[in-house]
């Protein structure tokens, strides 16, 4: 290296990086250091990466259901999917969906408000801020309810096992749920008010949508087109995982007179999962990995941001390569550690 | 035994002195040089497609200012222009391939700025392109000054590059709040801008006028006067080899300095007999130049012969393209340019 007259040093994190981002989760302008920009990124990383996940598991879980499903159109529709969506590269459909989905998308002052307040534009989908007051009285009733919950199930529970007797626990939980935060906003003094999108005009011809919640169209492309990619191998997981089952399992909860839910619930999932878990926790991390394409289409993840425009500011390739690479690793370890603490919890306990 | 052990410390110190001897000749002639003479091509680090910078038509064959110093440089080393290996790069990637080795001359419409020169292992070598940046915008906007400009503008551009760095400093002068829009490649910015995503496209002006031809109907985009920074651009080399480094820096120069005196590829051989003995150092009828960087006497005449002087590359590949047919500050500084070379003797 030093040959190449290149030096090394991780002091440059501290220095002012001097360019924007986009699009941020905390408070950051270039008056902040490169080690701020790198947890803008980390962020929004993390962000499109947490989107991707719950919205693919959704989807997989939904259409590997569908492909079982003893109606002939949806099992062909849910297989169509599935074929289609992980055959095609996913850098494609990322940028399918941002130039050639988005594009079609009308220009801020041609957009139709959804529900009156909702705007999708080609810069992006407009919606409203909401503006609490008094939000940790609402915060301490959620927490109240979530404690109240696991109680009254550990209660059911054990009325079950004593008395034989069931208590609707689902209803409960739902109805509590509803009612003690509605009390914090009758007594609790909780207000809840709206900051909607105002359509501002630049110039002859080009409009924006100031205030209320902006999310950029990268997002947008960039989290459909991971969830929908990433879904097709999750719904064949879960097909797998259903299918592992033998068919005498359902037969025999059938015959002590569980009902087709209840058959699902109580015999068929506990014992899918455990099939499903490990192979899914393969597509997450592949979803993760999969994130840093972002740079294609302008959505400031950690590469674009830190081992894009920072490690181009700075010329500190090895550092900031490295970083990065630890980075990757130490998140798909950490969501590789989570799931398998889940899957260990779910095993089957020997005795 | 001692006699034997005098004998042989004599010896080794001969061995020594020769080594040094050696060493320190072989020191005066380049690394890179030797290496680029062992392969038989030159290699070199220019962008994806810039029209009139560098830009490979549709069988290969890479044309524009920027090539034409590579081209330059191969002329000068090896006797021939066209042994040059071309390795596009993107704006992240450029300088991690010229320290890395991967290539030996970056010429890629690069930016000279202090950091990039001081910090990370570079040396920029010359100028062979005065640019400054400048936002375009729709004609059908209606704005045709920056001062127009208001809260909220979106601005689409490449990452990597110090149009991120100005494109702030000059919103933040202003106090205009701005949605920067960056992708890794040109086309992808071009595409975002054309398609609405965004309300101005800002690089460097030449670079606007380069892109502006690839567009759907380019009448419907304007550049807007405002320059709003300096973007010296210039071929850069690694550090630490001063032969090589010079040997690029004088390959540039002796193009602009042959402009000046009027040597171009038609009549450079017939120069030879001018009575101007500048003019006769150009073309290698006197002195010996090329002797300094351990080439040969005719290193600077095959430059002028089979790449042409400053202006004729200008003229091929920047003015008759339709990209900037002014040639502006890029213009000789006898003619009320700013193009000004130190003399070659």
């Amino acid at each position: 290296m030093d040959n190449r007259g290149i030096e090394f040093g991780y002091g440059f994190l501290n220095q002012e990086s001097s360019f924007d981002v986009q699009f941020s989760l905390i408070e950051y302008d270039g008056s902040h250091s490169y080690a701020r920009a790198y947890l803008v990124g980390l962020l929004n990383t993390l962000l499109v990466a947490f989107l991707g996940i719950i919205i693919s598991t959704i989807i997989g879980v939904v259409v590997g259901i569908a492909r079982l499903s003893p109606n002939y159109l949806i099992e062909r529709a849910a297989a169509f999917y599935v074929e289609f969506f992980r055959n095609i590269p996913l850098l494609l459909q990322i940028f399918f969906w941002y130039f050639a989905a988005l594009r079609a998308l009308p220009l801020p002052q041609d957009s139709e408000a959804m529900f009156g307040v909702f705007y999708l534009t080609i810069k992006g989908f407009f919606m409203p801020r909401f503006i609490w007051d008094n939000l940790d009285v609402l915060f301490y009733s959620i927490i109240a309810v979530i404690i109240s919950i696991i109680v009254i199930r550990n209660y059911a529970k054990k009325l079950q096992e004593n008395q034989g007797k069931q208590l609707p626990v689902f209803s409960i939980s739902i109805a509590l749920l509803i009612v003690l935060p509605l009390l914090t906003f009758l007594f609790g003094g909780v207000s809840l008010s709206f900051e909607l999108p105002v359509l501002k005009q630049l110039s002859t011809t080009s409009y924006v949508y100031k205030g209320g919640l902006g999310i950029p169209p990268e997002l947008i492309a960039l989290t459909l087109a991971l969830a929908l990619y990433t879904a097709t191998f999750i719904a064949e997981c879960v097909r797998a995982g259903i299918q592992g089952i033998s068919k005498g399992q359902k037969e025999a909860a059938a015959s002590i007179g569980l009902t087709p839910n209840q058959v699902l619930k109580l015999v068929i999932m506990p014992q899918a999962l455990r099939i499903i878990i490990p192979p899914t926790t393969n597509q997450y991390l592949n979803l993760t990995k999969n994130s840093s394409l972002a740079a294609a289409i302008a959505y400031p993840d950690l590469v674009l941001v830190f081992a894009g425009t920072a490690l181009m500011q700075t010329g500190r390739a090895i550092e900031i390569v490295s970083i990065t690479m630890f980075t990757y690793l130490s998140i798909s370890l950490s969501i590789s550690l989570l799931m398998n603490w889940y899957n260990k919890k779910i095993a089957i306990k020997e005795k | 035994m001692f006699k034997y052990l005098k004998q042989l410390t004599s010896f080794i110190a001969m061995v020594a002195v020769l080594f040094a001897f050696t060493t320190e000749a072989m020191a005066k002639k380049s690394k890179t040089l030797k290496n680029t003479q062992k392969k038989g091509f030159v290699r070199c680090g220019v962008s994806q497609g810039l029209p009139g910078f560098s830009n490979a038509d549709a069988s290969g064959n890479w044309t524009g200012v920027d090539v034409d110093v590579c081209r330059a440089v191969a002329a000068a080393v090896l006797g021939d222009a066209n042994k040059v290996k071309f390795t596009p790069l993107s704006a992240k990637e450029r300088f991690t391939a010229l320290t890395s080795g991967e290539i030996d001359i970056l010429s890629r419409n690069t930016t000279w700025t202090l950091s990039r020169d001081a910090d990370i292992g570079l040396t920029f070598v010359g100028v062979n392109f005065y640019d400054g940046q400048g936002f375009m915008v729709r004609k059908s906007s209606g704005i045709t000054s920056t001062s127009q400009f208001k809260n909220g503008i979106s601005a689409c551009t490449n990452i990597g590059t110090t149009t991120e760095l100005n494109m702030r400093d000059f919103f933040n002068s202003k106090g205009i709040s701005y949605e920067p829009v960056a992708f890794e490649k040109a086309d992808e910015v071009v595409a975002a801008y054309d398609s609405g995503r965004c309300d101005t496209y800002t690089t460097d002006k030449s670079g606007l006028a380069a892109q502006r031809t690839k567009m759907q109907n380019p009448d419907e985009h304007i550049v807007l006067p405002e320059t709003i920074s300096k973007e010296p651009l210039g071929p850069v080399v690694r550090q630490g080899d001063s032969v090589w480094e010079d040997i690029v820096r004088w390959s540039l120069n002796v193009m602009i300095e042959a402009e000046e005196y009027g040597i171009t590829s038609g009549n450079a051989d017939s120069m030879k007999t001018s009575e101007n003995p500048a003019i006769k150092r150009l073309v290698g009828a006197e002195g010996e130049l090329g002797a300094a960087f351990g080439l040969d006497n005719d290193w600077s005449l095959r430059i002028i012969k089979q790449v042409g002087n400053y202006g004729e590359s200008y003229k091929r590949n920047i003015a008759d393209t339709g990209i900037l047919p002014d040639r502006g500050p890029n213009q000789l500084w006898t003619k009320g340019g700013i193009l000004y070379v130190p003399p070659a003797r």
